[in-house]
């Protein structure tokens, strides 16, 4: 896939996440657009999984931890095959397995989350069993910045580093916006490079919006041998829709039908 | 009722040294089984595990969210994952992980809670589990059991190895005679076991209480003439519906008898299916009342609150109007 191709990709997914929330009238806007460039690198470049492989064990393993921004996962899956995009029209509707967060219930998905500190913990155990059996898939994980003050993401941080689990990556969603506020001023985990690197793993910081900075990232792990791999995506909540970025209102807005139309249209100039 | 007790094997080993001596045979040949262990290897029992193992125990450090996450990941990738901790932080501090990484993502984690119910005694209320049927119980997609002895305890645990559903195992840390039956059947995980018969009364323990239930039962046959019979109901979900109907129709009165608070274990979950199944005998819980416990070693708190040879004859003799 060109570059132009795979910025077209982020383009259309962006559309898509705001089309099923408006459809479910729920949903995590902000951080969906902020995650999505990162999930369109792993799922059209980095990361060896696939409908077709989904079940060999050998597969590489995306575990969402910020579950929240489900919709973002569920349009790449659709349009990576893994189910009908129109299955998305039932998205949190009475009866259906498109619920707003992961569930193991739709194709694809690796594990249920939805509960923030989980992610990195189960993954952990899937990058741990694959040295165990001399495999050479890799594990990834997305966390929000949001979720870094539970205590079992510091737990397992200190585990992939004790068991030096350079087949692990994990990529924090840094938007630096949650429900209540800034993080800095709901509870500062700045600097969390420096955190993380004095917890054994290696880390870069990335432009998580920059799609080529991403793939080289990503092409570059693991950051330093024997060391789990951190990737500080620094991102824009709300990304692509001007008046939406950097708007904590918009954590879980729903675009009314006015504004809708408004955020396709500068979406579709920007294509 | 022939005789359930057989003296010379009286003193048995504790359960969890079964457990780990079983899981230390199964190892031998799958080496998928997997001890993940949260500084709990000693307690646990687990040592010669981890020496003859070494490429098969993982030491997570005192961490029990990080330790059920953990096992979580390494069943969802095709491991045998045995997650030992004390009961009470295992099923207690990392309940989220159960709920959300075990049972719900329905990865087949053996959950192994050790020294559990009063079992560390003096050390108190902290390190007691008085809650975890309760709070198990109402958790979806998990096993629930609590083997009485050392025979229900590796069949217990070669069943959980063979099984790929996520499970709770209970163990204390006393040594517990092996019982033995008239018709020994083969040991399933929600199918009670008929310890002895009789039909004045019936005792439904589990775990470490079957033991003195038997006692109970054996004093009150010998000194009253009352016939008991005594069920070990290891599996407190899914709870032996079919037994339990049986009893109903035929028993005199039922007592409960659990390690556990009142509230939410296997008397209430005994009574809640009595009572929608037309039950209308004599029926009482024996457990924890609702409160920190009284200091004392294991032994000295379950007969503080009558869970004894005493204490459930005593009780049984009350329920059945005779004291």
């Amino acid at each position: 896939m060109t570059e132009n191709e795979l910025a077209q990709k982020s383009n259309q997914y962006r559309q898509r996440i705001l089309k099923y929330i408006v459809g479910a009238n729920a949903g995590h806007t902000g951080g969906s657009l902020s995650c999505i460039d990162i999930l369109n690198v792993l799922y059209n470049y980095t990361l060896n999984v696939s409908p077709q492989n989904f079940s060999s064990p050998d597969r590489d393993r995306y575990i969402q931890s910020k579950g929240h921004c489900v919709e973002a996962l569920f349009v790449v899956l659709a349009d990576k095959g893994f189910f009908p995009e129109e299955d998305l029209n039932t998205l949190c509707k009475y009866q259906s397995h498109y619920i707003g967060h992961p569930t193991k219930k739709v194709k694809g998905v690796e594990q249920n989350t939805g509960a923030l500190g989980h992610g990195l913990p189960i993954s952990v155990g899937n990058a741990l069993a694959a040295k165990m059996d001399e495999k050479d898939f890799r594990v990834f994980t997305l966390m929000g910045d949001g979720e870094l003050p539970e205590g079992s993401n510091w737990e397992a941080a200190l585990t992939a580093a004790h068991y030096k689990l350079d087949n692990l990556c994990a990529i924090i969603d840094k938007n630096s916006l949650q429900i209540t506020g800034s993080t800095a001023d709901v509870c500062n985990t700045d600097p969390i490079d420096e955190k993380f690197e004095s917890f054994g793993w290696a880390v870069k910081h990335v432009d998580g919006h920059d799609l080529k900075a991403l793939k080289e990232a990503f092409d570059s792990l693991p950051f330093e041998a024997g060391k789990p791999s951190l990737v500080i995506a620094h991102t824009v909540k709300g990304k692509g829709v001007s008046f939406m970025e950097n708007q904590i209102s918009w954590h879980h807005g729903v675009p009314s039908k006015e504004q809708y139309a408004d955020a396709l249209k500068e979406l579709s100039e920007a294509l | 009722m022939g005789s359930p007790l057989v003296e010379s094997q009286v003193g048995a080993k504790p359960n969890l040294e079964v457990f780990s001596s079983t899981l230390q045979e199964l190892a031998e040949t799958d080496k998928d089984i997997v001890a993940v262990t949260s500084d709990s290897r000693g307690s646990g029992k687990l040592v010669p595990f981890g020496k003859k193992y070494p490429k098969q125990i993982v030491e997570i450090g005192i961490a029990e969210q990080n330790l059920v996450g953990v096992a979580a990941g390494l069943a969802s990738a095709g491991k045998k994952a045995f997650a030992v901790s004390p009961a009470c932080f295992l099923t207690a501090r990392a309940l989220e992980q159960i709920k959300n990484d075990v049972a719900y993502s329905d990865n087949p984690v053996r959950l192994i809670g050790i020294s559990a119910g009063v079992s560390y005694g003096a050390l108190g209320s902290t390190h007691h589990s008085l809650h975890d049927y309760a709070a198990l119980r109402a958790i979806n997609n998990l096993i629930v059991a609590a083997p009485a002895d050392n025979y229900e305890t590796e069949q217990a645990i070669k069943l959980a190895a063979a099984s790929n559903k996520p499970l709770y195992l209970r163990f204390g840390k006393k040594n517990m005679p092996l019982l033995t039956t008239d018709e020994e059947v083969p040991f399933q995980f929600g199918k009670g076991r008929v310890i002895c018969k009789g039909s004045d009364l019936t005792f439904i323990a589990c775990g470490e209480t079957v033991y003195p239930a038997l006692q109970a039962a054996e004093k009150l046959r010998n000194e009253q003439g009352i016939e008991a019979t005594v069920i070990s109901m290891h599996t407190i979900k899914p709870l032996d519906k079919v037994l339990l109907q049986e009893i109903a129709e035929s028993t005199g009165a039922i007592i409960t008898v659990e390690e556990h608070s009142i509230y939410g274990g296997l008397g209430e979950a005994c009574a809640s299916f009595l009572l929608q199944n037309q039950y209308n005998k004599p029926f009482k819980i024996v457990g924890i009342p609702d409160e920190y416990t009284v200091t004392g070693s294991q032994v000295e708190i379950l007969d503080h609150y009558g869970i004894s040879k005493e204490g459930l004859s005593n009780t049984a003799l009350k329920l059945l109007g005779k004291m």
